[in-house]
């Protein structure tokens, strides 16, 4: 292949191949064992100091599932704003690793959604006598994972990974304003959803005995975001890569055709 | 350990979050296993990124 | 002033042109306030209460089927360009875009209201008092799926990526929308507790929307 050939396809490719992230995927192979057994030994913890919590006065053995579904509503919108500080990366710096940030966390923070609002349909049953309710807070958290949905979709209907990036960082940050809403949505309103018992002014009204293991529960769940965000980080670099060579082998077959013809 | 009238909403609240989890996992251990594999089919077709040859390797 | 003032005309003339969308708009619209009473079932009493809700669902369908034609129109005869590429600021041309579209798709709905809630045996204050929240929410129906419509105008089924993309955006101002409605018919919540709300989304739409599309159009077209 010509020397001017050469120049041309890595000029293009120059942006992708930053030296950024080959030292983020070395950094990565390096952390990502440590950082799953972390997760796994305070999953096993939470999950152990879970079992052995005491039944809560009113809601007996049901309030073991706050321990899961508390720290999924909390992922679920830490994770919005993950993507919304990426999204702010891709806009104002064009940084390469905050584009394959953004696009790694969705499909992560919409499955925290679900099983948020899923175990939160479950618990309700028991506690409210209803799977479902349009009240504020599950309304805007219902709403919350129709945006992850439509962020994916957009990521995959552009085909040029950069505008994607911007398209994405653009309704993330539009999609931001949603957070506040839930959050203070069971203040503002006075409806079927408790109010908020530990992150408040004040401290939290939540019992020790409970408050241990869903603070254990929320940082194993924590760590475990962090560990798959890193892997879908990796692979995105990668999946970037494939597609660098596959443009470059396309180049050269062009190049190889022309010569011969 | 007793979980009361309402066990199977609890079961099936940390079952499906169990499995929830456990298919994030495969999906992305199967995506690296996968774009590892096209990686190396690329350069053993000769296609050179600018850094050289085995620039695909993570280390 | 004069070129935003032109490009406002220049867009109401092409809307409500044949095949402009404007008034098909409207013709959705009457469809699917049509459709509820087959679905739902003749009983008046069930129409009545359900009235608003059917209303403000065709009213945000009806402006999520036009929204496409936006900046699509524009960007397939090269227009758009030209418009980013001019002097005035990208977001003043957004905003006037979507000030004409909600004069030539949105008012028309509005106007058609009270007629549609005849069909719904709507009395005339309750029709008013659908037509007035619709009036004041369908400019956060438009300045917000101007934002969807910004996006996709790249892609070439954008349309149902679109309306993905804003439902979700829109769904808080149908909420308050049809709370305003059946605020002012039944009570018992005072008429502007919802409506101000209402009110103030369509005011912080006009805002970001302008802003969120030009950001788009800028990042998609280049």
């Amino acid at each position: 292949m010509s020397v001017r050939a050469t120049a041309t396809i890595t000029d293009a490719m120059t942006l992708i191949d930053l030296a950024n992230p080959t030292r983020f995927l070395s950094l990565t192979a390096r952390l990502l064992p440590w950082l799953a057994a972390a997760t796994a030994v305070l999953l096993l913890i939470g999950l152990y100091q879970s079992a052995m919590a005491p039944d809560d006065y009113q809601q007996g053995a049901t309030v073991k599932i706050m321990f899961i579904h508390v720290p999924n509503a909390w992922l679920s919108m830490f994770v919005w704003g993950v993507m919304s500080l990426a999204a702010l990366g891709t806009l104002v710096w064009r940084h390469p690793l905050a584009d394959v940030a953004a696009k790694a966390a969705a499909p992560i923070g919409a499955a925290f959604t679900f099983l948020a609002l899923v175990t939160g349909s479950l618990w309700g049953r028991p506690m409210w006598g209803t799977y479902w309710e349009w009240d504020a807070r599950l309304t805007s958290v219902l709403i919350l994972f129709l945006m992850y949905l439509g962020l994916i979709a957009l990521w995959r209907a552009v085909e040029d990974p950069s505008r994607a990036a911007r398209a994405a960082a653009i309704l993330t940050l539009v999609g931001a304003i949603n957070l506040p809403i839930i959050k203070f949505s069971v203040d503002w309103w006075n409806t079927l959803h408790q109010p908020a018992s530990v992150m408040r002014i004040g401290g939290p009204t939540l019992d020790r005995a409970f408050l241990i293991p869903l603070l254990v529960m929320a940082l194993a769940f924590s760590l475990l975001f962090i560990t798959l965000h890193l892997a879908a980080m990796r692979n995105e670099i990668l999946r970037r890569r494939v597609r660098a060579l596959q443009l470059m082998q396309a180049a050269q077959v062009t190049q190889a055709s022309r010569r011969s013809a | 350990m007793s979980l009361g009238p309402y066990a199977t909403f609890i079961v099936t609240s940390y079952l499906l979050v169990t499995a929830v989890v456990l298919i994030l996992i495969a999906w992305i251990v199967i995506d690296y296993r996968r774009q590892k594999q096209r990686l190396r089919d690329l350069e053993a077709g000769g296609v050179v990124r600018r850094s050289g040859p085995g620039a695909a390797d993570l280390r | 002033m004069t070129a935003l003032a032109a490009l406002i005309r220049r867009d109401i003339r092409i809307a409500l042109r044949v095949g402009g969308g404007a008034l098909i708009g409207v013709l959705f619209f009457l469809t699917v306030v049509v459709l509820m009473p087959f679905a739902v079932g003749p009983d008046l009493a069930l129409l009545t209460r359900l009235g608003p809700a059917i209303l403000w669902l065709g009213a945000l369908l009806a402006s999520l089927l036009t929204l496409d034609r936006l900046f699509m129109a524009d960007h397939e005869d090269g227009s758009l360009d030209l418009i980013v590429m001019s002097r005035i600021p990208l977001e003043l041309t957004c905003a006037a875009k979507a000030l004409a579209h909600w004069l030539a798709a949105g008012l028309p709905l509005i106007i058609a209201t009270p007629i549609l809630g005849l069909l719904l045996n709507l009395d005339a204050a309750s029709t008013s008092a659908v037509a007035l929240t619709l009036l004041a929410g369908t400019p956060a129906l438009t300045f917000t799926g101007m934002i969807g419509a910004a996006l996709a105008v790249t892609l070439h089924r954008g349309g149902l990526l679109l309306a993905v993309l804003v439902l979700p955006l829109s769904i808080p101002v149908l909420i308050f929308g049809v709370a305003a409605s059946e605020a002012a018919i039944t009570g018992p919540l005072p008429f502007g507790t919802p409506f101000s709300i209402l009110c103030a989304l369509s005011l912080i739409s006009l805002v970001i929307g302008p802003f969120a599309a030009a950001a788009s159009l800028r990042h998609g077209l280049d």
